[in-house]
């Protein structure tokens, strides 16, 4: 069990982490998640003694790290973000050392066998581990964690630099380990998070911005609350055909998808389905339905709803969607204008590439010319 | 400790450094020893280790300049400091590991002391001991204070500029010393001179006061790392 009260680190003015407490059962895993710079590889590092805090406290298995860091370290595997890795050993050397270091009492080869087969590193065992790729250089990394199985490990993300295939292996292998294990796991991939976390803290400029278990984040704003259909018919009309239909709060064209079609993207209100009213009454129209949906707001849109906004102050029970869509549009329309300057740019080069070809013509024509004089004296 | 000082063991004699270091070793005293006893059948082996000095001065701090740097560098210190070992364990095992190095360096002397042996039948005992033993002792404070210097910088460069100078400032200290006109001070600054402490021994002379000298030198660089550990996770 861990259990974090009041901790805060203080960079000079910055406060990395800022009064940050929570608590995690044992067996659980918790998936620590943020932007870059919001204070989770601090966190990290101060909960397994790598750093420490300015104030507050933190008890692993109800020790202090700062007090009796000894007895505390030894229930922690750490995974750094950057693998702790001994470029100039082999994997065998490195994970031997790291049992010595641990001064660990299973026995050795038995258990290093075990922990290779688990994150699947058996293949490389001999080989020197500065010549392994990134993904089997991220698995040593978390073999050195779990060597002397501690109770409790901390994972700074575990699969940055594994490809798709690995991080489903790790991420089944990370499950598994939170049946027998405390696993924090901190990571930017809200997938990731979703997929392995029973609980989730949402933390942004070293506050904890959300804390509840992935079940309940998701569930509480991912109703059906907006849809989006598109069909092919008069824009005017098929807005004042939508927003006659009961139940429905906004309904608005969205982009020209098809030349002449549109997507509309229809709010209703909680509790209500539109989706059968909303085809009979297209169909009476003669209309045709290309296409509809129900637009789900992931872990994806609460993160960016809760750290981009600046007065963190969530309510996701009440499911404000329209901070997290207008927000998407934005970057789209910022990214189509990056895509537009940039056509420009190549438009520009293309042209001065034409010019340039002209005058390479046109010297290859003067020394043509000058040749065939040349030949004709 | 003991897996840390097996580790840096093992890397100072799986990479070349070890290597290097011993033969720029045995090649600087070989010369001495060839150009000095041997040219002129002399069993005085006063040449022979006082020129270790020097070549000790300059090597020391290549021998040591990785130690914590690499670490560093390469994030393995969050290895580390974050397994169940003290801090004062890492510092030493890391310590302990260039210390051998160094006496690897030191055997040369062995074949030496018995070829001349065997050919004079007699030696002096006493300053031969005496000398390897302030060898021994000058060599582990410098390879103590290029510890302390590499725990503070990530420049391998930095660490072995940095700790050639604080090595040469005690080298030239009792020089300087005489220079000073305050007799407290010009007697402090003597008392701290490397050079000074050695040449007694070189003399024979077994000074209780100077081997605690040495010892309370390697002490304290030693406990300056740890104090140095322990203030970057205290740090910014």
């Amino acid at each position: 069990m861990i259990e974090v009260k009041n901790l805060t680190k203080q960079y000079g003015q910055k406060k990395a982490v800022d009064n940050l407490s929570f608590t995690v059962e044992d067996g659980e895993i918790l998936g620590f998640l943020g932007p870059n710079g919001a204070g989770k590889s601090t966190t990290m590092n101060i909960l397994t003694g790598y750093i420490s805090s300015t104030s507050g406290q933190a008890l692993i298995n109800g020790v202090d790290i700062l007090e009796n860091p000894m007895k505390a370290k030894k229930d922690i595997g750490y995974l750094p973000e950057i693998p702790p890795l001994y470029l100039d050993m082999t994997v065998k050397e490195y994970l031997n050392f790291i049992y010595d270091l641990k001064k660990c009492k299973l026995p050795r080869k038995a258990h290093l066998a075990d922990v290779c087969d688990l994150v699947k590193i058996t293949d490389v065992y001999d080989r020197i581990i500065r010549n392994l790729s990134k993904g089997y250089k991220q698995r040593v990394g978390l073999a050195q964690a779990l060597i002397g199985n501690p109770p409790i490990l901390i994972l700074d993300e575990p699969t940055v630099g594994l490809d798709p295939k690995q991080i489903i292996e790790i991420r089944s292998l990370i499950k598994k380990l939170g049946k027998k294990h405390t696993v924090i796991l901190s990571s930017h991939i809200l997938s990731e998070i979703q997929a392995v976390c029973d609980h989730v803290i949402i933390i942004n400029r070293g506050k904890i911005a959300a804390n509840d278990t992935t079940e309940n984040l998701t569930a509480n704003i991912s109703t059906d609350r907006r849809i989006i259909a598109r069909i092919d018919g008069n824009r005017e009309e098929i807005l004042k055909v939508i927003k006659a239909i009961p139940g429905v709060i906004t309904a608005v064209a969205d982009m020209e998808r098809e030349p002449g079609i549109f997507d509309y993207e229809i709010e209703v209100k909680e509790g209500t389905d539109i989706r059968r009213e909303l085809f009979k009454r297209v169909k009476d129209r003669n209309w045709v339905m290309l296409g509809l949906k129900s637009m789900e707001m992931s872990l994806e849109d609460i993160f960016l709803k809760i750290t981009m906004g600046d007065n963190v102050n969530i309510s996701v029970k009440n499911g404000e969607t329209d901070g997290a869509s207008a927000e998407n549009e934005e970057t789209f329309e910022e990214k189509a204008a990056e895509a537009d300057a940039k056509a420009a740019e190549y438009d520009e080069k293309a042209a001065e590439a034409d010019a340039k070809a002209e005058e390479y013509d046109k010297l290859a024509e003067k020394a043509e010319e000058t040749e065939e004089k040349e030949g004709e004296e | 400790m003991g897996a840390i000082f097996r580790r840096e063991l093992k890397a100072y004699f799986t990479s070349p450094i070890a290597y290097i270091y011993i033969a720029a070793f045995y090649l600087y005293i070989g010369n001495y020893f060839v150009n000095y006893n041997m040219a002129y059948g002399s069993t005085d082996m006063t040449y022979v280790f006082s020129n270790a000095f020097v070549i000790m001065m300059i090597l020391l701090p290549l021998l040591t300049m990785r130690l914590f740097t690499e670490e560093k560098k390469y994030r393995t210190d969050q290895c580390l400091l974050t397994a169940p070992v003290s801090l004062g364990g890492i510092v030493f095992g890391k310590f302990l590991a260039a210390t051998c190095v160094f006496l690897c360096g030191m055997l040369i002397y062995i074949p030496f002391i018995i070829v001349l042996y065997g050919y004079a039948g007699t030696l002096e005992w006493a300053t031969i001991i005496g000398t390897m033993l302030a060898l021994v002792l000058l060599g582990a404070s410098f390879v103590s204070i290029g510890v302390f210097v590499s725990s503070l910088t990530e420049s391998q460069v930095v660490a072995a500029i940095f700790s050639f100078g604080i090595i040469m400032f005690f080298y030239m200290i009792d020089i300087l010393a005489s220079s000073v006109s305050n007799e407290t001070v010009s007697s402090i600054m003597s008392a701290l001179g490397f050079y000074s402490r050695y040449s007694e021994f070189s003399t024979g002379i077994f000074d209780v006061g100077s081997i605690l000298f040495f010892a309370s030198t390697i002490f304290v660089f030693n406990f300056l790392t740890v104090r140095v550990l322990e203030k970057r996770r205290w740090a910014d």
